[in-house]
């Protein structure tokens, strides 16, 4: 096992080279001189010069390459041109806040999407069955800002149950330290405050999660239904063993590889930052953190910025990849 | 090991959380403690008072984050919105216009000649640091803007420059509390320059230590200090015990929150998330003002939106092209639809309340078949043009696309055909300051009140490249506005307006469409909030009743 990991880990090295020389490339494929394209057209020439020989532009490539490496491996994500701040200090609060809104809404797609999708298969073709999949078809074309909008008209509007947006009452904030707001405010001992920081969670967590609970549903049906056609199911099922104990000890291990496959994407897709959801909802977090270094031509930022998204993705399927084989002891890889 | 494999799932989990953890944990250790303390001592006063009234404590919604809280460094409103709040400028504009009032000076003369200003300090006046306002603080403040790069102080190099020459030639502090300012030649509108958000006095001992940095720390000598930003979501200003002005300001403590959506916003507004909401569309004003417990507050107009007309490509090459599209837009009707009739249709390139608008310049009135005879006498073949929209809401536009495809329907009818196009905002700007576009839609929303901050920055010869995005030019034009910049007889001034005005007429480089008038909403229990047509106000006024 720990020999598989090692190599998995082995092999990440090209895939994370590929990565950082693709993003290297982005900032060089602008058309134009980038030092000229950050400091606008009114900037002098020596101002051009200046920024240009701050960035390297003015070496071969490959020199500016294996600089742009060094700097990444001593962790150094370069320097924000909009708030000249070091990227690695800034990017941390909105890290957080993406990772603890994207773990709240897997939580709640798996156990919402797994379940309803064990139920479907168990009892295909019933009234269940049929609702279950409907919803969860609408579930994956529904589009997010109109859910959020309609989300909020109804549980803050209308019911007033929820805040509408936002992390925290930002009225009476918590301390941050770690910047997961669920953690801060229980170190603050701010158990009031912990339970608000949930209710601003349902929101944007079920927004966010419509999507991956749809896919998840279907695809453990699917997958469900394949194993439960199988020949030791049915000897258990003849055993007279309970519909539980059948589904959850026999039948889901073998049906769950399709599913951790699923669940390892849709993460990586929710980490990457749902600009939607964070644009509705005013979450602070990455997605809109790149959003807006678009806008503002802030370079060092998207590239930096999509180097960690993308760094998170390859991470997460490591982690599926070595769940595979923790899962099921047939798939070994040599 | 069977039963195992969903525990060890689990178990990696949280183990990658816990290595995360500990991690953060170890870094914040070592500023945690005087961070605790500073709070002890904030939470102390608040919750004192706070027992007694309604907390003071506002919480203001708006579209984006400020980009920085160095007002010398800024350009967007976001950021001069809290700048306002921290900083205080030599001259105020008045409450709800731009006219010249005191500020941290409370006299002020000007010489004969118009080349020197003297300005008497306010006495008694410190910054949030503890530094003296003076004479001296101010000279260094006016040093700091000319020492700096020209993109570096955008603001400082685009009032205080021309023809690359600084018009403020020197600054200097003939006694503790008496700053004389001389220039190098006339400048007509410099008080009201010296009263924008940008001209504010930073603290020297606080810029002088802080360099680039000051903007995450800025200490200036307004109502309220700095407190926090958390970037992209919220940045917090407490009330200055030490204010100069008794019994100000009347809030506790302001938070700016960035709630990008529009509708959203009102939301939050709705249950009480935020107390005032910056942009409201025109369509929810409604349900703004059938709310008992909201109310509808308007932004006095000193904007205006227009469609530029790239007049360096053809078709718009050609003026009677320009012309014809100004008889073809039915701009009452895109007033009417779009702006829910809270718009003025506009004539010339800006708004009547400002000094020097030639009223009696008759706009295009809505004509298709005029439009007709000049683009057949033009010669005009017929070809697609590209329709720019803008694709965010503006105060001067609150729906781009909905107002290009009146437009659109507009020009097809007097036989232009047209497709819509949309870039993200930065490449829009970009491109269209290029001259890429053919007819795009923009706006301005004015920084001081003066003529030759409409004309001049949006239409001379000099500014393309920057705000002209028209790409016109007229030397006759030009002539005018340079010798209204240094002129200091207001008749005379407002007369080259005039005359400009005229020519610009008559060449037609846009298509003006309306003043709008930018919509916001609060809980009704907000008074004194006096929204400033610049865009950004001190909120030293404001309480919660």
């Amino acid at each position: 096992m720990l020999r598989y990991i090692g190599k998995r880990i082995f092999h990440l090295i090209p895939v994370l080279l590929g990565m950082t020389f693709i993003v290297f490339l982005i900032i060089r494929a602008i058309p134009g001189d980038p030092a000229q394209v950050i400091l606008g057209q009114q900037a002098t020439e020596e101002a051009t010069k200046a920024l240009r020989e701050k960035l390297g532009l003015d070496q071969p490539w490959y020199i500016q390459y294996f600089d742009y490496l060094k700097g990444l491996l001593t962790g150094d994500l370069g320097e924000s041109l909009r708030t000249r701040q070091p990227i690695s200090a800034e990017v941390w609060p909105y890290l957080a806040a993406t990772i603890e809104l994207a773990v709240f809404a897997m939580i709640i797609a798996v156990i919402i999407g797994m379940n309803a999708g064990i139920i479907s298969a168990w009892f295909q073709n019933s009234w269940f069955d049929y609702i279950a999949m409907v919803i969860a078809l609408i579930g994956v074309s529904m589009p997010i800002f109109w859910l959020g909008l309609m989300e909020q008209w109804a549980f803050s509007l209308e019911l007033k149950w929820l805040p509408t947006s936002g992390r925290e009452e930002v009225r009476d904030p918590v301390q941050a330290i770690t910047h997961f707001n669920l953690i801060d405010t229980l170190i603050n001992g701010r158990i009031d405050q912990f339970w608000l920081t949930i209710k601003h969670l349902i929101l944007p967590g079920m927004a966010l999660a419509t999507i991956p609970m749809a896919i998840i549903a279907r695809m453990t049906r699917s997958s469900m239904l394949e194993v439960l056609r199988s020949d030791y199911i049915r000897t258990a099922r003849a055993k007279g063993q309970r519909m539980g104990k059948v589904v959850y000890k026999h039948a889901l291990k073998n049906a769950l590889i399709p599913i951790i496959t699923i669940i390892g994407l849709q993460t990586g897709l929710l980490l990457g930052g749902a600009i939607l959801t964070e644009t509705i909802f005013s979450w602070p977090g990455i997605g809109r953190y790149i959003y807006e270094a678009i806008g503002y031509r802030d370079y060092t930022v998207i590239q930096s910025g999509i180097l960690i998204v993308a760094f998170m993705f390859v991470m997460i399927n490591l982690i599926v990849d070595i769940l595979y084989s923790a899962i099921d002891s047939r798939i070994k890889y040599n | 090991m069977k039963k195992s494999k969903l525990w060890s799932f689990g178990l990696i989990m949280l183990l990658a959380l816990s290595v995360l953890l500990a991690a953060c944990s170890a870094e914040e250790g070592t500023t945690e403690e005087p961070a605790e303390t500073s709070e002890e001592t904030n939470d102390g006063t608040t919750t004192e008072e706070t027992e007694e009234a309604v907390p003071q404590i506002l919480v203001f919604g708006r579209g984006g984050d400020s980009v920085s809280l160095d007002p010398a460094i800024v350009t967007d409103g976001e950021s001069f919105k809290v700048t306002e709040n921290i900083f205080e400028t030599l001259l105020n504009f008045g409450e709800q216009d731009t006219t010249i009032n005191p500020g941290l000076a409370h006299d002020w003369e000007v010489s004969e000649d118009g080349l020197e200003y003297t300005f008497h300090l306010q006495e008694g006046v410190k910054f949030h640091d503890g530094t003296d306002f003076n004479a001296e603080a101010v000279v260094k403040n006016v040093e700091r803007w000319k020492g700096g790069a020209e993109e570096q102080f955008y603001y400082f190099n685009s009032m205080f420059k021309a023809e690359g020459k600084d018009i403020i030639a020197s600054v200097e502090a003939t006694d503790d509390l008496t700053v004389v300012f001389t220039l190098s030649r006339p400048q007509a509108p410099f008080l009201k320059n010296i009263a924008m958000s940008p001209f504010a006095i930073a603290s020297p001992t606080a810029f002088e230590a802080a360099g680039e940095s000051f903007g995450d720390n800025p200490v200036g000598t307004g109502p309220f200090t700095f407190v926090e930003w958390k970037r992209n979501d919220s940045i917090t200003v407490a009330k200055n015990e030490e204010y100069w002005q008794e019994g100000l300001p009347k809030l506790d403590t302001i938070i700016f929150r960035a709630i990008p959506d529009n509708s959203a916003r009102l939301n939050a507004l709705m249950t009480g998330e935020i107390d005032l909401a910056d942009g409201v569309n025109p369509s929810d004003a409604q349900t703004v003002e059938s709310n008992a417990d909201l109310q509808l507050i308007e932004r006095p107009s000193m904007n205006i939106g227009y469609l530029g007309l790239t007049n360096t490509r053809p078709p718009f090459d050609n003026k009677l092209v320009r012309q014809a599209v100004n008889y073809a837009i039915d701009k009452q009707a895109i007033v009417d639809a779009f702006f829910q009739g809270r718009a003025e249709v506009a004539v010339n390139p800006m708004p009547s309340s400002i000094s020097g608008y030639n009223e009696e310049i008759a706009g295009y009135e809505y004509n298709p078949e005029k439009a007709k005879e000049l683009l057949a006498e033009a010669g005009y073949d017929g070809g697609e043009i590209e329709l720019w929209a803008m694709p965010v809401p503006r105060p001067y536009m609150p729906d781009g696309q909905k107002v290009a495809e009146a437009i659109q329907k507009n020009l097809s009818d007097v036989g232009i055909p047209s497709k819509i196009v949309q870039f993200e905002w930065a490449t829009y700007l970009e491109k269209a300051k290029n001259g890429e576009a053919d007819a795009f839609l923009l706006g301005w929303t004015g920084d001081n009140g003066d003529a030759d901050n409409f004309i001049y920055t949006l239409l001379d010869k000099d500014t393309i490249g920057s705000n002209n995005y028209a790409h016109y030019s007229n030397d006759e034009v030009h002539e005018l506005l340079i010798a209204a910049q240094s002129e200091t007889d207001e008749e005379v001034r407002s007369d080259l307006y005039k005359q400009a005005q005229e020519i610009i007429h008559e060449d037609a480089p846009w298509v003006p469409l309306a003043h709008s008038i930018p919509l916001l909403a609060g809980k009704k229990g907000v008074t004194g909030y006096l929204p400033h047509p610049t865009g950004s106000e001190s909120l030293v006024n404001v309480s919660i009743e």
